[in-house]
């Protein structure tokens, strides 16, 4: 699309995407520190000190990874695509302003666990009882993004009046349909944060704690999807550039993000089935839509072989073999996307067990849902935004990527350490290693010590992936202060097979689709939430119990 | 749009799949009453050891190899802290938290549910097999959570 040089306008604009990555890129490398410390530790092979206590360290790992790592690499991604697909004369304040308020948020949230007075995980229920700078924090977090969704919808609306046409380009579409699924589930955080943060001033002296857990999961479930659907944004439009290859169908891609925008947000019991207070009916309804939601990832995984098998074709080469070895593997890029869609495939099975109402008893709050979420966020989405930022850094800098091999090497280890990690905890919590705790010897009991060689096992996995973060951080430095010049700074996204095909009508009112969204949510949580207003329910007062 | 027929099958492939796990687990559910624990019953979080039964948590046996068990979670055990049932008996857990919101999960078994303040929740479950259990908390409630835990003997 963009085949001149970069103007002055395109250098400002890379470098609030720029900002974005790289606050993203800390947060992984701090992430990470402490995720091998906590593999340790649950192994029993070190202990915490008490000035930096496991749970300190869990809701930092947490925090950091699942909302701030994902986030930031996410709106620095989107403000790329649009920047990139949508060329025009902007200013940059709305995507800088977006950047600070979310790092200041970051921030205020960051210190106020640090400090010790914020130890309620990630996921921070009530009644435990935070400092209020922490959901503060928090919701800045939230409101930052809403920025730069903002500054995305501003575009998409700008785009749709100069070119008389509703129909945007494809990776625009697939972004925008993104931010608008988040702004439905994050309706749900800043409900709850309504509740949390009067009461964290003591201003209310008691908090429906359902209700909470309720509004949490509402956002928690479309916050996976977010994350999911950042990582399809790569592999639908960014990975064939890759391989020289092209999106294997314009509508079936906006097919797919139409449905993760419909169905992400309607789903969120999932993660309560064993929770007192909410009816059976309820979850058994949420198990149906979350089946549903399976559907565009279905689509997605034909469409990634398919279009690898196209540009195998076009190459000459045919087979299943020769497609394989037809694509990049020493492309630190791609290695990373491609070991990062094959996790997904484990990730894939292992939801469709967690999600099976009954059989979620076997491993709920069990190390096997660890297991299961870094196969799916720390494995197909951090690993395609680690091979992503190989590919964007060096576009966005004007630099050549520093040690290519090490970077792909980094990608290699990154598989195998989250291989035999999670695999290790997969096994542990079937047999019943509970997730979220310190050590689990249980002083020696022996139904504890079973589980015992495989927490060792999940621990040497952390420490290979620890090792892999090293090498990110070294490249991603290294890139920023080599003065090695690459060419200039191309970045053209993949086009559709067939640009033919007109989208059909149906996709193309995204902002009515995002209405339908909001109802589905909300209709989907009209009972439970009447129920629990209906009963005879307590408010919990907020207790400190670190 | 047009659809490729091998992906035209593969969807019908997958959402078959998907109709039937639901089936199945909506057979299990309804003729075979596998549903996950969801107690309704309210209690006061900040009057719990004045309610009764959980003014006196613990085993009452209902029948000959029929048990009821009130278990009161809290910040950092469980009571009471150790049972003892013969081999085959079929046990009610009864649980509710007065503090935070705690885990209730008998090691490898399908005993697994959350106690939240405010509400019992409860589960049903049949040993058929001797030996030690582990009960954790596997919910986290605060800095003791790893040492929140009671025995259970079946013998
Ligand atoms: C660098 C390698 C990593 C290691 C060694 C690691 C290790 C761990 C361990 C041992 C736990 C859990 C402990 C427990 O439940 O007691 C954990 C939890 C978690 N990890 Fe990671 N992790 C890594 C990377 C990631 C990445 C990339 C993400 C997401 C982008 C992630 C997201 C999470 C989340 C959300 C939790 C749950 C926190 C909670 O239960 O409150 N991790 N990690
Ligand atoms: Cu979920
Ligand atoms: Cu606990």
């Amino acid at each position: 699309m963009i085949a001149e040089l970069p103007s002055a306008q395109v250098l400002r604009e890379n470098k609030v995407v720029l900002a974005h990555v790289y606050t993203a890129t800390a947060a992984i490398v701090i992430g990470a520190l402490f995720g091998v410390l906590q593999g340790f530790s649950r192994a029993s092979a070190i202990t915490l000190p008490a000035w930096f206590d496991y749970y300190r360290m869990l809701t930092m790992h947490g925090v950091l990874m699942a909302l701030v790592f994902t986030t930031f690499f996410i709106t620095g991604l989107a403000l790329f695509v649009v920047y990139r697909s949508l060329p025009r004369p902007r200013s940059t304040t709305v995507g800088w302003a977006g950047w600070w308020v979310m790092l200041i948020g970051t921030a205020m949230a960051a210190v106020t666990i640090l400090s010790g007075n914020a130890t309620v995980l990630y996921t921070f229920y009530a009644p435990l009882k935070a400092n209020p700078f922490f959901y503060i924090g928090a919701t800045l977090l939230v409101l930052g993004t809403w920025i730069v969704a903002f500054e995305i919808f501003e575009n998409v609306v700008w785009y749709r009046r100069m070119h008389h046409a509703a129909v945007i380009p494809l990776p625009v579409f697939c972004v925008t349909t993104t931010f608008l699924m988040w702004m439905v589930a994050t309706f749900g955080v800043v409900a709850e944060m309504a509740f949390l943060i009067p009461w964290s001033l003591n201003w209310t002296a008691g908090i429906n704690v359902t209700m909470t857990r309720l509004l949490f999961w509402y956002f928690g479930h479309p916050l996976v999807y977010f994350w999911i659907m950042g990582a399809y944004v790569i592999w639908y439009n960014i990975v064939p550039v890759w391989y020289r290859g092209n999106v294997f169908s314009d509508g079936l891609t906006r097919l797919t993000f139409v449905m993760l925008l419909l169905l992400s947000t309607p789903v969120g019991i999932h993660h309560e089935f064993t929770e007192p207070g909410i009816a059976s009916t309820w979850k058994m309804l949420h198990t149906v839509t979350t089946y549903g939601v399976a559907i565009p990832s279905f689509l997605t995984a034909f469409a990634i072989f398919a279009s690898f098998e196209m540009s195998a074709i076009a190459a000459g080469k045919r087979g299943f073999l020769a497609t394989v070895r037809s694509l990049p593997w020493n492309d630190p890029a791609f290695s990373g996307a491609a070991y990062g869609m094959l996790l997904f495939i484990l990730g894939g099975f292992g939801g469709l067990i967690n999600a099976s109402y009954s059989m979620d008893t076997l491993v709920h709050n069990t190390i096997w849902i660890v297991g299961h979420f870094h196969v799916t966020v720390g494995g197909p989405v951090a690993l395609t935004f680690l091979g992503c930022a190989y590919w964007l850094i060096p576009r966005l800098t004007g630099r050549a990527l520093w040690n290519p091999a090490l970077a792909l090497w980094q990608t290699r280890l990154w598989f195998i350490g989250m291989l035999v990690m999670s695999l290790s905890m997969h096994y542990a919590g079937l047999l019943g290693a509970p997730r979220r705790t310190a050590e689990v010897s249980y002083v020696g009991a022996a139904a504890a010590n079973i589980w015992q060689p495989s927490m060792l096992l999940a621990a040497a996995g952390g420490f290979i992936l620890f090792i892999s973060v090293l090498a990110f951080a070294l490249v991603a430095l290294g890139t920023l202060i080599s003065d090695e010049r690459t060419e200039p700074m191309q970045a053209d996204l993949a086009c559709p097979a067939d640009t033919s095909e007109p989208t059909p009508a149906f996709l193309v009112p995204i902002f009515r689709w995002a209405a339908f969204a909001l109802a589905l949510a909300l209709l989907a949580y009209a009972g439970p939430v009447s129920d629990l207003i209906h009963h005879p329910s307590y408010l919990a007062p907020g207790m400190r119990t670190w | 749009m047009h659809i490729h027929r091998y992906e035209r099958w593969w969807m019908m492939f997958g959402i078959a799949m998907l109709i039937v796990f639901l089936a199945i687990i909506g057979v299990e559910a309804i003729v075979d009453n596998m549903n996950p624990p969801s107690g309704l019953r309210a209690i006061d979080p900040t009057r719990v050891a004045q309610t009764p039964p959980f003014d006196h948590p613990g085993l009452r046996n209902l029948s000959p190899g029929r048990y009821e068990a009130y278990y009161i979670a809290q910040v950092f055990s469980f009571n009471p802290s150790s049972i003892t049932l013969p081999v085959g008996s079929t046990v009610t857990f009864y649980v509710t938290s007065p503090d935070v919101v705690h885990g209730f999960y008998i090691a490898r078994t399908d005993v697994n549910m959350m106690a939240v303040p405010g509400w019992v929740n409860s589960d049903t479950h049949t040993f058929t097999r001797g030996g030690t259990y582990l009960l954790i908390c596997h919910e986290y409630c605060g800095a003791g959570h790893q040492n929140m835990f009671a025995k259970i003997e079946v013998r």
